[in-house]
């Protein structure tokens, strides 16, 4: 058998699952779908003591709009938010995510919550969560908390959560009007992990950059706001030149390293060049919504 | 045929669990070992070898199968986490012995295939893109395909199978092609 030996629960409840990982304590870790840990495991680079599955925990699969956020269950898999017309319509950053999140076999079992938690690097969900500001909520048996997502991602492979939390829930507030959003990605082949990649997020007032955030993933331990870009291209033009100088700072901004797959310095140049493409096509992102509305 | 060398305790369902699955419309029921994945329980316990397993980690999907009409990596999954519910595999995709699925007959047809290893997973990969869809362009066939690793062919003539079982599918529905 190819997984080392661990001891396999499965819970129905919030309430269940994080009293087995009470129990079970710092060798226990929570199965949601699997796409990531389940391979670990088969490389013997994991090896859990015990496994709570949460797939049929029901209350974790959700999404609702709720007081200008949109409340996603922890457990919802990546196909459903891909398909979800309340996801296009008041957080559309996701939805186009989702397509550069592996390949469909992955997504129809791998879940929000289990992404985030799982804090790669070179992941996709964690830099759009970042981006939008998300608010995770985590629950154990000494009860519930919210975390700032600018405080989640630690180091690779490492979130905030302690070992006996379950992470329940992501909030991402309702894209506001004016406002478009792009991800840009290299990666070998499409579904492989991103050797570099952006996601923005900008609000458009009368041909000018009002707000923008933007983040760079698989170009450090974690994903990271590029705030200098961010406060160069506020207030600027949506020219092509004008985008492209903002982005000159990227570069500067981040830590990478080398890699089988590239250098750190064709990370820092190639994050520079998916800036400005990023900022391009969230900005056309942002005119093509104001037109329709 | 069961490959475990394990000592078999009924009574602790951490390790064991008994469990009743539908493959290819037959019920199964079976004791199994929490830690056994899915793709093997489908080859050892339910000697339904059509499933390939290449990689055994989630790259290749070799060993894709069906999970409530869902494409998964059934390496990917413990046959524990499939009790009560429903799969479909390689074997189930024909309609009836000795007919092929239009998916089947364009990869007889076209070459979509060589060694064969791949061919299940692409097969049911292609199959569910299909019925989503049964008139893709090619790019979002090969991104579809993205998935599915193939050493043989270089993917053309796979590409062109599923254009053509679409086409096929298409006629079948009555609807222009």
């Amino acid at each position: 058998m190819k997984p080392p030996r661990f001891r396999y629960y499965d819970a129905e409840t919030i309430d269940e699952a994080v009293t087995l990982l009470a129990e079970h304590g710092e060798g226990a870790k929570v199965l949601a779908g699997g796409q990531s840990l389940v391979p670990m495991m088969s490389l013997r680079l994991a090896y859990p003591d015990a496994l709570v599955d949460v797939n049929r925990v029901s209350e974790l699969d959700y999404v609702s709009r709720r007081d200008g956020e949109l409340a996603i269950g922890a457990l919802t898999r990546h196909a459903t938010l891909e398909r979800s017309p309340e996801v296009a319509r008041d957080c559309p950053l996701l939805s186009a995510a989702m397509r550069w999140v592996a390949h469909e076999a992955i997504r129809n079992r791998g879940t929000m919550g289990g992404s985030l938690a799982h804090a790669d690097p070179a992941a996709e969900l964690p830099a759009v969560a970042l981006a939008l500001g998300a608010t995770l909520a985590a629950s154990s048996r000494e009860g519930s908390r919210t975390i700032r997502v600018e405080e989640f991602f630690r180091m690779p492979f490492v979130s905030a959560l302690r070992d006996d939390e379950l992470l329940t829930e992501v909030c991402l507030p309702v894209q506001p009007p004016g406002a478009g959003s792009a991800v840009q990605e290299i990666a070998r082949r499409h579904g492989d992990f991103a050797i570099a990649g952006v996601v923005a997020s900008v609000v458009v007032e009368d041909d000018v950059v009002a707000q923008a955030r933007i983040v760079s993933f698989a170009t450090g331990p974690a994903p990271v706001r590029l705030t200098a870009v961010e406060n160069a291209v506020a207030g600027s033009g949506t020219g092509d030149d004008e985008l492209a100088a903002a982005a000159e700072p990227a570069a500067a901004e981040l830590s990478p390293t080398d890699d089988v797959h590239a250098t750190a310095e064709y990370r820092r140049r190639v994050t520079k060049v998916l800036v400005t493409r990023a900022l391009r096509d969230a900005i056309d992102d942002a005119r093509a919504r104001g037109e329709e509305r | 045929m069961t490959t475990t060398a394990e000592p078999i305790d009924e009574r602790d369902s951490a390790l064991h669990r008994v469990i009743t699955v539908t493959v290819n419309g037959r019920r199964y029921t079976r004791l199994v070992s929490t830690r056994k994945t899915l793709a093997d329980f489908i080859r050892e316990d339910l000697g339904l070898t059509g499933t390939h397993l290449g990689c055994e980690h989630g790259v290749c999907g070799a060993c894709t199968v069906r999970l409530d009409g869902a494409v998964v990596r059934s390496c990917l999954m413990f046959a524990v986490q499939s009790d009560r519910q429903s799969l479909e595999t390689i074997e189930g995709v024909a309609p009836e012995p000795g007919r092929l699925s239009h998916v089947q007959q364009a990869f007889w047809d076209h070459h979509g295939l060589q060694c064969g290893f791949c061919t299940p997973g692409m097969v049911l990969a292609a199959t569910a893109l299909l019925e989503r869809n049964p008139d893709p362009t090619e790019a979002e066939i090969r991104e579809t395909l993205a998935g599915n690793l193939c050493r043989c062919t270089g993917y053309q003539f796979i590409v062109e199978s599923v254009k053509a079982a679409g086409a096929a599918m298409r006629a079948d529905a009555g609807g222009a092609s």
